[in-house]
């Protein structure tokens, strides 16, 4: 393989790597701008992957089964509204809380249902989201440079990953230019500000986690009915604290949010291409050094090298009244 | 059209802008405001004055729709209305200024004031009507401000203004503003009483709730008092006095002046000199400062807030580390002692802000009674702490010092801010230090706890203590000094004595004389 084909073999494991990324880190980013910090971003992920596997086994249909995880997952984001915005409770406690449901609870009730230690059945090609080619992708392969890019890495993709590239331009104007998106970056930055304009905090922080748990449902079915073709156990991974780390590299902003988790996508590309290779004049690099590379550069980021990112000014704070 | 209301008729009625009729309101125990009674006549300003506590803001807060009347009825311009939410407020003309601003610090002016009221689903349809009404609204009643400034990088002024432009955006016709000077400096508080002034005579009423008499007499037509929860007395501005206000809101006569006698100067006990103090972003607050306070005198800092006290004050108090200079306490140097150290030497502090420096709000009073001598050994050995001497300690101080509800075991945040003081005040002062740094003693405070903080520090004074005092607040110092320093970038720009008229410490407060 000469380098130019792992250059394209690496941008398209990067993309298929990013997308659970980037919904997620979507998803955090509609709630913490609202001022409901989510740590339970990765427990979303998982119910709504094991949710998609299982209802798109049963019926056979990968648009049913990635209602099913959408569900799941805003019914997770309403428990974590109910303790932390009705409730006031600690949103980090909630989130964690979850988190370990979610990991529990997929097991449990695949085991159960089952029987075969956690995971889902393999699923039928119906009940996948199959690479979409985009025209010409054939004809366009031996055209040089542009061709096997396209070919490889631009078609051949499945459509929840076009969804994913849509949802950043549309995240960014529904946070920009509508009013839902002024109130919401207002109501994380000073909820009395939202409460004595006589909007309600309450129903404006649940619709921000609402959505969350809608984006966070693509991103688990794109794990087990897109990307796998089932369902297994703890198959997020810490993808969830990733796109979180990704939401703060990118300082809660959408189109950097895009490019963080290109960036941590491809970080986990490249390890999987250098793993039990050898750098010239180190020698082989532990896969451990490259997977540890997004939380090291957020903590660089964190600690101001890279400019200081200041989080929505609410973010983690229930919302009383004086008083 | 839904983002504007509709403004009513200027056609003045026969009915005042607002009636409150027989409202109480309790929260748990507390009953904050009981069968108030309150007229307020159109195209007027009505001041509501009260000490902290007193339920001033919870009337308002009632008025505006953020709490629920217990019982009683509102009226406005004649017809009952109940007024459930912020929003239906807004719907009847009643518009907010609250003392901490209600902005949205990263956002633009424009974006502040159209939040709540877009003008449709999509941002860009109310943004340029929004744009057109400011431009109407500033020529009207001269309230200039830069529509696409970001709020945080606005003077305090400016962001108070786009307040008041946020309620009249809205349509209001009746302004409540609470307390909205506490954060002004004195020339950003004239210029807001001219903009009142320009409201009330296009026909707007404003209510403004203030513990400050001086404001009541420069700008209100009319006067209520409250004290304690009651409605005690209304009044024609015209035809009360200072004294008698005072007396109203208190329940007693007040001292309005300090009575001293002449000082008893002994020895040098706090020197500083050539003290050069960096802040954090390494910028020179304090520059090249020397100074002397004895024995037995009170040294007043004047200065306009900014102008580096706060960073003197933390430097001596051991907090912020100086760049350069020397400290002495009583002939030794203090420079580089820590906070504890210095309690031990003798250096006693009431820190600029008490919320952030001075209480752990959380806390339960005694807690905060011994914060920072908790190692004394009367309050226990080794690890542990005898809290039983601690309790008895501090309600010792609480009877000495009257501070209220007499409760040892009250979390600190359900105290008024003006206990919350005495509190500060008594754990500082009754371990007898020889030299005690005073910030802002009263920011914040009734007037009842004014007149009682300034006596122990003049008691203090007379008891041979050295006394450094910084208060923005001019008319703290020159009562309660005996030499006035004045403090202008960093630099100390010259000495007054305590008969300094207000005009000459002004001009060196802005820098412009010496």
């Amino acid at each position: 393989m000469d380098l130019f084909d792992i250059i394209v073999s690496i941008l398209g494991s990067t993309i298929r790597l990013s997308i659970p990324l980037l919904f997620t880190a979507l998803a955090g980013l509609f709630t913490e701008r609202a001022g409901v910090f989510d740590i339970g971003l990765e427990g979303k992920m998982l119910a709504a992957a094991f949710a998609s596997a299982c209802v798109a086994y049963v019926t056979g249909n990968a648009w049913l089964g990635l209602l099913g995880g959408i569900g799941v997952s805003i019914l997770f984001s309403l428990i974590h509204g109910f303790a932390s915005i009705t409730n006031r409770g600690n949103q980090i406690v909630s989130g964690v809380a979850l988190n370990f449901i979610a990991a529990g609870l997929t097991i449990v009730l695949g085991q159960a249902w089952f029987g075969q230690g956690g995971r889902t059945p393999q699923l039928p090609a119906s009940g996948r989201f199959s690479p979409i080619i985009l025209p010409g992708a054939d004809a366009m392969r031996d055209v040089p440079v542009i061709g096997p890019i396209y070919a490889n890495v631009i078609s051949g993709n499945n459509i929840l990953t076009y969804l994913a590239f849509l949802a950043v331009p549309l995240s960014w104007w529904v946070l920009y230019r509508t009013r839902f998106g002024l109130r919401l970056r207002a109501v994380g930055e000073n909820p009395g500000a939202v409460d004595t304009a006589g909007i309600s905090v309450t129903w404006l922080r649940y619709r921000a986690v609402i959505v969350a748990g809608f984006l966070c449902g693509f991103s688990g079915a794109y794990l087990s009915i897109a990307q796998s073709a089932a369902f297994i156990k703890d198959m997020s991974a810490g993808k969830g604290y990733i796109a979180l780390a990704a939401l703060i590299f990118a300082k809660w902003k959408p189109v950097p949010v895009m490019f963080a988790c290109l960036l941590f996508g491809f970080l986990d590309a490249f390890a999987n291409f250098m793993q039990g290779k050898a750098v010239p004049g180190i020698g082989e690099v532990p896969v451990q050094i490259f997977q540890a590379l997004p939380y090291i550069l957020t903590c660089v980021l964190l600690a101001g090298f890279i400019g200081i990112a200041h989080p929505p000014k609410a973010g983690g704070v229930p919302y009383t009244k004086e008083r | 059209m839904s983002g504007l209301r509709i403004r009513k008729g200027k056609a003045l009625s026969q009915h005042p802008a607002i009636e409150l009729i027989g409202i109480d309101k309790s929260f748990g125990a507390v009953h904050a405001n009981k069968n108030i009674n309150l007229s307020v006549a159109k195209g007027t300003i009505h001041g509501i004055i009260g000490e902290n506590g007193a339920g001033k803001s919870t009337l308002m807060s009632i008025l505006y729709g953020f709490y629920q009347a217990d019982r009683g009825e509102i009226r406005v311009d004649g017809q009952s209305v109940a007024i459930k939410d912020s929003q239906a407020a807004i719907g009847h003309g009643i518009g907010m200024v609250h003392q901490h601003f209600m902005l949205v610090e990263n956002f633009s002016v424009l974006e502040n004031i159209m939040l709540g009221a877009e003008g449709g689903q999509l941002l860009a349809k109310g943004r340029s009507g929004a744009r057109a009404e400011l431009k109407r609204l500033e020529d009207e009643y001269g309230l200039e401000v830069d529509p696409d400034a970001i709020i945080e990088d606005l003077p305090v002024g400016t962001q108070q203004r786009v307040e008041i432009l946020k309620a009249l955006y809205r349509g209001a016709d009746i302004l409540i503003l609470d307390e909205p000077t506490g954060v002004l400096t004195p020339a950003e508080a004239d210029h807001l009483f001219k903009v009142l002034k320009v409201l009330r005579d296009q026909g707007k009423t404003v209510i403004l709730i203030t513990h400050k008499l001086r404001e009541i007499m420069a700008i209100t037509d009319d006067v209520s008092v409250m004290r304690r929860g009651e409605m005690v007395a209304t009044r024609k501005t015209a035809e009360t006095t200072v004294e008698e206000l005072a007396e109203l809101m208190v329940g007693r006569r007040v001292l309005l002046r300090v009575e001293k006698g002449e000082p008893k100067v002994g020895k040098v006990l706090l020197s500083v000199r050539n003290l050069t103090v960096k802040d954090s972003r390494g910028v020179v607050m304090v520059d090249d400062v020397s100074f002397d306070v004895r024995e037995g005198e009170i040294v007043g800092i004047a200065g306009v807030a900014g102008n580096g006290q706060s960073e003197l004050l933390e430097a001596i108090a051991g907090i912020r580390k100086p760049a350069s200079g020397e400290i002495q306490l009583d002939g030794k140097p203090i420079a580089d002692a820590d906070p504890a150290r210095l309690r031990e030497l003798g250096l006693a502090h009431i820190p600029e802000d008490r919320h952030h420096m001075g209480l752990v709000l959380k806390f339960e009073e005694y807690e905060n009674a011994v914060l920072g001598y908790h190692r004394d050994k009367r309050y226990g050995s080794g690890a542990l702490l005898d809290l039983n001497a601690i309790r008895a300690d501090a309600a010792e101080k609480i009877e000495k010092y009257d501070i209220r509800p007499p409760n040892p075991r009250l979390k600190t945040a359900n105290f008024s801010g003006g206990n919350q003081q005495k509190i500060v005040v008594a754990r500082e002062i009754e371990r007898d230090p020889k030299a005690l740094i005073i910030g802002q003693p009263t920011r914040g405070v009734d007037i009842g706890a004014i007149e009682f903080i300034h006596r122990r520090i003049v008691e203090m004074r007379d008891a041979g203590k050295a006394i450094l005092l910084v208060s923005v607040e001019l008319d703290e110092i020159r009562s309660l000094s005996d030499r006035i320093l004045v403090m202008f970038a960093g630099k100390v720009v010259g000495e007054k004595g305590a008969d300094a008229s207000e005009q000459t410490l002004g001009l060196m407060m802005a820098g412009i004389a010496a």
